[in-house]
């Protein structure tokens, strides 16, 4: 065959597949938009109103408690993750322990990312149980932290791993100790290691698997750290279950919601990652 | 040499590197050198015949690198580096590095300058003020740069960054300068002037300087080393180097017929 004709089918093909993927992408993005909004317009006072005893059976109320369950759960997990990742990852760099362990330990966080999160979940509600506790917000906080670290752990690692040797070297011939070249680094990777916090939020953001037997899922407002919450994720599971068709629609103005807080963080990492990126942009060799 | 004139003092310094395979090879072998205080020092020879390696162990920079071994000692002062209670990065302090391409680090221009000293403790705004001025004075960027000072370091033209490196490695107040073939990416307008600033700094600092360019070390450099697979095969002053070298492996060098390169 000739080469033009293979260059010109190939071309055809990834113009196809880029078409598909983007084509469901936007149904699915938009049947929601769609749908949620025009819930969110008729009846604007759902994100703001709490929930009644029977929302769920088709009663009164909004999702106001999911939405400040997620919030409340999603940012002190990225803060713990965040914190522990950040230690991990500067250890994993070649300055601390030897290359054929960090390799290692690089698996071990591969595969932890790859374990479904209802595992997570499961030997979460595991510990609870052996404890005599009841599903909770500090449950389901440690269950999403546990959840994003290794994908955080590994796009920070990525991210330091890119930082020129020469950046390191003369912040080590500069005096500099193995601690303060390791902060130097870091703000070089920034941009990445922004990139991995986002993405770990997003994934702890949109998973229900691991939050519904953890933080309770219950109906209420959330009250304190040991007690129930419920978040968005598990609502939209909970209202499409419903037998009510007025439930159901709310799941929609749910996913909205979701939808926008997603978009929102990712605008956000965009940001930062810009400001950030002017201090590297053009010494990237 | 006189002793008192020697600043750097390497003994038997010899340097394996261990690949994958758990094999040696042997980089540096039985290296012998004095360098001496407040002068030019240059390192020529082929290329992967140990300068860098050389360079980089006066300045304990192999200790972050796993597969390297060093052995042998070398004095700075009276110190031996590889073997004293100091902690490396007060030792590293002594001895600045700059590198091949500048890299300036993630901050403004200010900051570059000033990260050095403060990580050795200056904190003060007026006084870190002063260094920041001074040794951009010195490497005469001053005039170019003052208004600019907020600006990421990257914005500036490479021969420029390279100047903000040699800021940032005085204003730590090194004793020993060490170049890694400097000016090997910058065009020759900017060479130029980076050559000028080492002709300068020599007054104050011992520099060592590897060069590929064989001009540029007879310009500069008050003494040459010449190695060869990793093995010291001539070092004496420049002069005496390039117009009666002793060794034939020197004169094929200098004269550019190398036979087997």
């Amino acid at each position: 065959m000739n080469k033009y004709i293979k260059e010109s089918i190939f071309r055809v093909l990834m113009i196809i597949s880029v078409f598909i993927v983007i084509a469901f992408l936007v149904i699915i993005i938009g049947v929601n938009i769609v749908k949620g909004g025009i819930v969110l317009i008729n009846e604007p006072a759902v994100i703001f109103t709490a929930p009644g005893p029977k929302y769920l059976l088709g009663g009164e109320g909004g999702i106001l408690h999911a939405i400040l369950g997620s919030i409340l759960m999603v940012i002190p997990s990225t803060c713990i993750a965040c914190a522990a990742s950040y230690l991990i990852a500067l250890f994993l760099q070649v300055d601390y322990i030897k290359n054929r362990f960090s390799n290692k330990l690089r698996v071990v966080f591969d595969v932890l990312w790859g374990i479904p999160s209802i595992i997570y979940g499961i030997f979460i509600l595991n510990i609870l149980i052996v404890t005599n506790r009841r599903g909770s917000l500090g449950a389901g906080i440690i269950t999403l932290a546990l959840l994003q670290m290794p994908v955080i752990v590994r796009y920070m690692d990525e991210a330091l791993n890119s930082v020129p040797d020469g950046i390191r070297e003369s912040a080590y011939s500069l005096g500099a100790t193995r601690l303060e070249t390791a902060f130097t680094t870091a703000k070089y990777a920034l941009p990445g290691i922004i990139a991995g916090i986002l993405i770990g939020m997003g994934r702890a953001m949109g998973d229900a698997a691991s939050v519904i037997f953890t933080s309770g899922a219950g109906n209420s407002m959330p009250k304190g750290v040991s007690k129930s919450v419920s978040s968005l994720p598990v609502l939209i599971f909970q209202q499409a279950n419903s037998f009510y068709p007025s439930v159901r629609e709310h799941a929609y103005a749910a996913s909205f919601v979701l939808i926008i807080i997603i978009i929102i963080l990712n605008t956000i990492s965009r940001i930062c990652s810009k400001h950030f990126q002017k201090y590297t942009a053009g010494s990237d060799r | 040499m006189p002793k008192k004139e020697i600043e750097i003092r390497i003994r038997n310094l010899n340097i394996y590197s261990i690949n994958k395979k758990q094999k040696y090879s042997h980089i540096l072998k039985d290296v012998s050198l004095d360098i001496p205080k407040n002068r030019l020092t240059s390192i020529i020879g082929p290329s992967g015949c140990g300068k860098t390696t050389l360079l980089k162990s006066i300045n304990r920079l192999h200790d972050i690198q796993e597969n390297i071994r060093v052995e042998g000692q070398i004095f700075i002062g009276d110190e031996d580096i590889y073997n004293t209670r100091r902690q490396v990065n007060e030792l590293r302090r002594k001895v600045g590095l700059i590198a091949q391409r500048p890299y300036p680090l993630p901050a403004n221009i200010y900051d570059n300058v000033a990260f050095g000293p403060r990580l050795h403790g200056k904190r003060k705004k007026s006084e870190l003020d002063d260094i920041v001025e001074s040794c951009l004075k010195r490497t005469y960027l001053w005039e170019e740069i003052k208004d600019r000072l907020k600006e990421p370091a990257v914005a500036l033209s490479i021969g420029q960054q390279q100047r903000l490196c040699i800021a940032r490695a005085l204003a730590v107040e090194p004793e020993v300068i060490l170049c890694d073939e400097i000016t090997s990416a910058l065009d020759p307008i900017s060479s130029e002037k980076i050559e000028s600033l080492l002709l300068a700094l020599r007054q104050d600092y011992t520099i060592v300087m590897v060069s590929h360019v064989l001009r540029q070390a007879r310009r500069l450099s008050d003494y040459v080393v010449f190695l060869y697979f990793g093995e010291v095969v001539e070092a004496g002053s420049a002069k005496e180097f390039f117009e009666f070298p002793r060794d034939q492996r020197t004169k094929n060098y200098i004269s550019g017929i190398m036979p087997g390169l």
